[in-house]
């Protein structure tokens, strides 16, 4: 092994901290160069993870050691399928994103490409961490770009919604400190890897204060997730973000769920002892209220981009109640869902911007104000002479890449979305007796999918059918070319989804079973 | 003193809470602050509390580890004020765009009817 390929694994912060520097020492002086060094951070970044995925796929996971201390007593960055997996989502959701922001957005206001940067920092930081600590750091790095990102564009509503937005990050940072400062006080140790063994040889009068912590940094965790009711702030702060900092935060959500994978399956998984399986419930019944509540807010909204807000929500909930399950083959289903959701709702947030275009302000609320009191039509429609007019191009590209968000979000087949909810029931209904969480949850998964494919055929009607003479939006080739670059991604990820779901189900064992990450860490035999 | 500190922690938490769930930023910003003391000092005091210790030796005393504080906690702390810090001046600035952008000093951007 050469020693080059050893340091791959930091590169993934150090890309994207170098090029946000030097877009910030660059400036407003050339818009060409900013573009340039934006643009190979995140090609480098695909590419970066793309390598560090096919690294990562080995039994014992890889640790990177700063300054050559030993795991304890220094900073670790440890790479495994998972964190890898979560990288090459940020890495593609962060390529969609820049290119579709080069097409207006990125000059709405100051430092975009900057911020842009640092927040993919924070998230590969996130993903790489060793230890809890330096969880916090990165979690805050991220959401400290992602304030700006957030009120990139200004405006009234931006800044409303951002006000919230952090303040409820700033508590759920007070949460993450608190219990991480409670682990660290009865384990001794921050690294997660040392924490998991320490928990294991735990006295039974130490455990309550244990779990008491790990609770609190629950808590933390599943605010980023919007678990209910944690997360009533989710649809209206993503729906009024600029539409490529919406698309690359809808992975922000994803990282409470990472992390609650990483610390729920490390602590408290298989081998724990007395603690095992600690608030498996809490995130399994978490999980349905969420996906209940997603379900009620994506029939009840009458904005896209809310819509897709409320998909968010769908997603956690599913992704929470199937983690909470415990079992490795769901949780391998459910990182399958995770990637085809994360593209599904980063292309939909991307695509909501440029259908809008085409329309009048408020034409949502007035096309579901009109289905529900039966206001008439103002004009009865011209008989002869528009039958037979075409659909403009674009509108019908952009129809097309409608259906397919629908589909994938729904979980209908023929795309990945519907492979995805199959990997998560299949193993829940498998052989033996099927306990009764496990037909709600079914219920729950199906009642979304009905949920989402009405609400999203509704608004397909009204946009692309129903509109009253829209003027076909003006589309530049960056912004189309990311939306369906995604879109494609899941089409192979539905046509590759053998060697990904037995990917899938790799990850979810190493998860389930830690000996391969604590050896990593730590080193010796577990 | 461990009485004194858990008071102390308590009374700032409290307060904290309590002024966060009102309606005007400033309210809320100062909540915060009080919030992020607390937790700070929560963090301080999981490394060990002793009153009336020598900040490294007694005369005529030999040195030993056990005598020593943690130093790790208050690492870590050091870092958390930073990062609190940081965010409390950001939320100022959003405030005060609010505030211009609003014209109300409500969390909600505007004054609740009466």
């Amino acid at each position: 092994m050469s020693t080059l390929l050893d340091h791959l694994v930091i590169a993934p912060i150090l890309v994207p901290m170098l090029a946000g520097i030097a877009t910030i020492l660059i400036g407003e002086r050339s818009r060409v160069l900013t573009i340039a060094t934006g643009f190979a951070s995140v090609i480098g970044l695909v590419v970066l993870a793309a390598a560090l995925l096919i690294l990562s796929d080995e039994p014992v996971a890889r640790a990177y050691r700063l300054g050559d201390w030993p795991a304890l007593f220094g900073i670790v960055l440890v790479l495994d399928r998972l964190a890898a997996l979560m990288l090459m989502l940020a890495a593609l959701l962060g390529l969609a994103a820049f290119s579709f922001s080069l097409g207006r957005w990125a000059r709405a206001g100051a430092h975009f490409h900057p911020l842009f940067q640092f927040q993919l920092m924070g998230l590969n930081g996130a993903f790489l961490a060793g230890d809890i600590f330096n969880l916090f750091v990165f979690f805050e790095v991220m959401l400290a770009a992602s304030y700006g990102l957030a009120l990139h564009g200004s405006g009234t509503a931006r800044v409303r919604a951002g006000l919230h937005y952090i303040v409820i990050n700033l508590v759920a940072s007070a949460f993450f400190l608190v219990g991480v400062s409670v682990l660290y006080g009865v384990a001794g140790t921050l690294n997660m890897a040392d924490l998991a063994a320490r928990i294991r040889m735990l006295e039974a009068e130490d455990r309550g204060l244990v779990e008491a912590g790990a609770a609190i940094l629950g808590i933390a965790f599943l605010t980023k997730a919007a678990i209910w009711p944690l997360g009533f702030w989710l649809p209206a702060t993503y729906a009024a973000a600029s539409t490529p900092a919406a698309a690359i935060m809808s992975i922000l959500s994803k990282v409470g769920i990472y992390a609650v994978l990483r610390m729920w399956l490390l602590l408290f998984g298989d081998g724990a002892g007395l603690s095992q399986g600690f608030a498996g419930a809490v995130l399994t019944i978490g999980g349905l209220a969420t996906l209940a509540f997603g379900s009620v807010a994506v029939l009840a909204t009458q904005n896209l981009a809310r819509l897709a807000g409320a998909s968010v929500l769908v997603s956690s909930g599913t992704l929470l109640a199937a983690i909470g399950a415990g079992e490795a083959a769901v949780t391998g289903g459910a990182l399958f869902y995770m990637t085809s959701s994360v593209l599904a709702i980063g292309a939909l947030f991307l695509l909501i911007e440029l259908v809008e275009r085409g329309r009048d302000v408020g034409a949502d609320v007035l096309a579901v104000t009109r289905e529900a009191f039966g206001t008439p039509e103002e004009e009865p429609p011209a008989e002869e002479a528009e039958v037979g007019i075409a659909i403009p191009g674009t509108l019908a590209m952009l129809g097309f890449a409608f259906l397919a968000c629908a589909l994938l979000l729904a979980g209908l087949p023929p795309l990945s979305g519907f492979l995805a909810k199959f990997a998560i029931l299949a193993p829940l209904l498998g052989p033996g007796p099927v306990p009764a969480t496990s037909w709600v949850l079914l219920a729950a998964l199906v009642l979304s999918g009905l949920a989402t494919i009405i609400a999203m055929t509704r608004t397909g009607i009204e946009v692309f059918w129903a509109a009253p003479e829209g003027t076909a939006p003006r589309v530049a080739v960056v912004e189309i070319a990311p939306v369906a670059g995604l879109l494609l991604l899941t089409v192979a990820l539905t046509l590759a989804a053998g060697p990904a779901m037995e990917f899938m189900q790799r990850t979810a064992e190493a998860l389930h079973a830690p000996q391969g990450y604590l050896r990593g860490v730590l080193g010796g035999p577990p | 003193m461990e009485l004194v500190v858990s008071l102390g922690i308590g009374v700032l938490a409290g307060s904290g809470v309590w002024l966060l769930m009102r309606p005007r930023t400033f309210q809320v910003i100062i909540g915060l602050s009080l919030l992020g003391y607390a937790v700070n000092l929560f963090i301080f005091s999981t490394g060990v509390l002793r009153s009336g210790a020598a900040a490294i030796l007694s005369p005529g005393e030999v040195g030993s580890i056990d005598r020593y504080a943690d130093p790790l906690p208050q690492a870590l702390v050091l870092t958390a004020i930073v990062i609190g810090f940081a965010t409390t001046a950001l939320m100022l600035v959003v405030l005060l765009a609010a505030r211009g952008l609003t014209r109300s000093d409500h969390v909600d951007g505007r004054e609740p009817e009466r």
